[in-house]
């Protein structure tokens, strides 16, 4: 059971980064459906960074270094990528549903010239280790014996898990607060609703627009780098498996609210881990794996986050709530 | 052909605003390329194994990557016709025009059909299992042909409701349903073909994951002609039969009642159904064609013959879908420049190969070029403003009688006006 939920977390934790970062650039008003492209930009540029970190001499000791430092400079490369977004949808005043497609096809393209250009072949890796090796959190870490148990509870939160969870949930509360306590916050999803009223008193429109592209890029390029970690072993090659579009079904699922992202991912982490890992999966630990045993094919089990996806969606849409001025350019002369 | 106005007279061809379309899309793409050469020079700047020649190579393969006859005994670039690759370039373009005629006839309805990749599988699960059956019961080839088309054509339909329907009854965003659809595609033809031993190509050694190809049940599209103009490549009938089917869609979507709610919706929903117009039949509707016309082109590509498909997809969608989207947007989803985009954009695609094979670049720098199109496509009302205003402060010198300002209020409409005066 503690493996399961610890599996479903590896999956849960960049698609509820990813679903926040969809949140804060469509509660300003601006549709980001370039997730997916600045994901896969923050993965390769993570790897890069922590390519660039071993070359430097750092070592395995100062693996939790490494990482956030990684993690923060692929999140500045998410925003800088985000930007081509915002100019395009808020000063152009382009369709954003291009824009968005356009950074993701763009993303790959980028990543895969330069991937083939420093590696010669498909994919990126760690320049030595793994990210298990490197930046996992394991008991040895605080001075216990290989394969040491604090119990289940503790297991769940301190055995073999990575430092990037406890970041996701701190994302989790910043956001929350950001968009609902502060003054900046309830600013931005006020560009989201009415941004002519906001307008009228006073708020910058395209500022807050710009804001909210650019913290959506610094998460969705966070989130690309916490999948290229927890579930890639820290490699990259152009593809993250279509969570960005995951991450904005989820989104929409959890009605543009943090809380019921927070949920909505946690469901979704935990059929993608189905599907990725039924095969060794032994829900209740009596050694039989029910799953593979069932005799359902593997595809059904793929196919099932999509699926419920959209059974899902099909019933949640009577009450979603869209941010009304979603997805349409700001124009002072309708105010 | 110059196009003037009948009553008029006064609006010059090069003037007018399909003219207007052709030169910002021309824009995009000079663009788009000049970024492409930009990224060669700097990744060769980068790269110790690469010489200044080998920068300028790089470059002119960027621009006339099709016309690349090899290299010559000295080493140097040599160009000029290439049978081979101006064949492949219309072979590869049949896809790309079908999946660009998918993504624009739903643009016209106002649908962004992200789910072409979704529909271009089911098409090419339906066409693949249907001639493979049928050839081996002996049914005459012509038959099987047909029947193999327009079972991968209905499949891709009925795959293409789905998001119409989600959209039409549940209102959701279609770009969402047509991912899932995508990927649910995907797992179902590798679930039909994974559990299907008899369309498995094993008797090929090194073939394994690929499902038979077509030439070996005679199920293939006729030549047409094509291989006496492009001999040794692999261009056939498939690239006159996308041609018809744009041409066909222009009618439709131009000279039709049918056409017209479809862009009645396209243009405001709401206003449609004010004024009598089904707006879910026409979504659902307008979903399926677009689905129907992304699996035609699949069938098409597969029912070349010698080209193989590699059933186990579940984790990547063909780029066939995806690609689409720039074709549409670049002809500014007009039918008809679909065509001219979808062979440009395989142009694109056989440059990527030349300089993946001649230079110590790699193909993916085409994909760049696409993404730049496609993001300048995005602000291409831009450019379409700038020039027309350019034009227009000229042209209002000359006559008293201002024209129609469309341009600012109607900026998806701007190629429908040329298509009333008939141009092309």
């Amino acid at each position: 059971m503690v493996f399961l939920l610890q599996q479903m977390m590896l999956y849960a934790v960049p698609l509820m980064i990813v679903a926040l970062a969809g949140v804060c650039a469509e509660r300003s008003g601006v549709i980001n459906l370039a997730l997916e492209g600045i994901m896969i930009f923050g993965a390769f540029m993570g790897v890069v960074f922590v390519r660039m970190f071993q070359g430097m001499g750092m070592t395995q000791d100062q693996g939790q270094l490494i990482m956030l430092l990684a993690m923060i400079l692929s999140g500045l490369c998410g925003i800088a990528f985000s930007m081509l977004l915002a100019f395009s949808a808020i000063n152009l005043r382009a369709d954003q549903t291009i824009g968005g497609t356009a950074l993701n096809m763009l993303a790959p393209a980028i990543v895969m010239f330069f991937v083939y250009m420093i590696v010669a072949q498909n994919t990126i890796g760690m320049a030595e280790g793994g990210a298990a090796g490197w930046f996992m959190i394991k008991p040895s870490n605080f001075g216990h014996p290989k394969g040491y148990s604090y119990g289940p509870i503790g297991d769940f939160f301190l055995n073999k898990v990575y430092l990037t969870s406890y970041i996701c949930i701190l994302i989790f509360i910043l956001v929350s607060v950001f968009l609902y306590k502060t003054k900046t916050g309830m600013r931005l999803r006020s560009c989201g609703e009415n941004p002519q009223a906001a307008d009228s008193l006073g708020i910058n429109v395209f500022k807050m627009r710009y804001l909210g592209v650019g913290l959506s890029g610094f998460l969705a390029g966070v989130g690309g780098f916490t999948f290229s970690l927890t579930t890639a072993n820290m490699t990259s090659n152009g593809d993250v498996a279509g969570y960005g579009f995951l991450a904005l079904a989820v989104m929409i699922f959890g009605n543009w609210t943090p809380l019921n992202i927070a949920g909505g991912s946690l469901l979704f982490g935990l059929f993608k881990c189905i599907s990725a890992t039924y095969a060794t999966l032994d829900i209740n630990g009596d050694g039989v794996f029910m799953l593979n045993e069932i005799g359902i094919s593997p595809y059904v089990y793929r196919m099932l986050p999509y699926l419920i996806t959209l059974i899902v969606l099909a019933f949640t849409s009577k009450n979603s709530r869209v941010p009304k001025a979603e997805g349409i350019p700001y124009d002072k002369g309708m105010r | 052909m110059p196009r003037k106005d009948p009553l008029t007279g006064k609006i010059k061809w090069y003037k007018s605003e399909g003219a207007v379309a052709v030169y910002s899309a021309l824009i995009s793409i000079l663009i788009g390329m000049a970024v492409g050469a930009v990224i060669v020079v700097i990744a060769g700047l980068s790269k110790a194994n690469i010489s200044t020649s080998g920068i300028v190579e790089g470059i002119k393969l960027v621009f006339l990557g099709v016309f690349s006859t090899g290299r010559d005994t000295a080493g140097h670039l040599t160009f000029g016709f290439n049978g081979v690759n101006l064949g492949n370039m219309l072979f590869r373009a049949v896809p790309l025009i079908m999946t660009g005629l998918s993504v624009a006839i739903a643009f016209k309805t106002g649908l962004f059909n992200i789910g072409a990749a979704g529909q271009y599988l089911m098409g090419t699960m339906g066409t693949l299992s249907v001639a493979l059956w049928l050839g081996w019961a002996g049914t005459p080839k012509a038959i099987a042909w047909i029947c193999a088309f327009l079972v991968g054509v209905a499949l891709g339909g009925l795959w293409g409701c789905i998001p119409g329907l989600f959209k039409a009854f549940f209102n959701i965003n279609e770009v969402i349903t047509c991912i899932m659809t995508n990927w649910i595609a995907a797992n179902l033809v590798t679930w039909w073909f994974d559990s299907h031993e008899l369309f498995k190509n094993s008797a090929e050694g090194g073939k394994i994951g690929y499902v038979i190809p077509l030439k070996n049940v005679g199920v293939v599209t006729p030549k047409l002609l094509m291989d006496k103009i492009f001999a040794g490549s692999q261009a056939n009938g498939g690239f006159w039969i996308a041609i018809l089917i744009a041409i066909a869609m222009w009618v439709m979507m131009t000279k039709t009642t049918f056409g017209y709610e479809l862009r009645a919706c396209g243009a405001n929903r709401h206003a449609a159904k004010y004024a009598g117009i089904n707006d879910k039949k026409n979504i659902i509707l307008s979903m399926a064609i677009a689905g129907c016309l992304a699996a035609a082109g699949a069938s098409l590509y597969y029912l070349s013959g010698n080209t193989e498909f590699y059933w186990s997809t579940y984790q990547k969608l063909p780029a066939e879908g995806f690609n689409g989207i720039p074709v549409a947007l670049l002809a500014a989803n007009h039918p008809v420049g679909v065509i001219f985009s979808g062979i440009f954009m395989s142009m694109l695609n056989v440059s990527g190969i030349q300089l993946k094979y001649l230079t110590a670049y790699n193909e993916y720098i085409s994909d760049i070029i696409v993404g730049v199109i496609v993001y300048l496509s995005a602000f291409s009302m831009l450019f379409k403003t700038m020039l027309s205003k350019r034009i227009k402060s000229d042209h209002g010198n000359v006559n008293a009688e201002p024209e129609p300002a469309a341009e600012e209020d109607a900026p998806g409409d701007t190629d429908e006006e040329t298509e009333k005066g008939g141009q092309k």
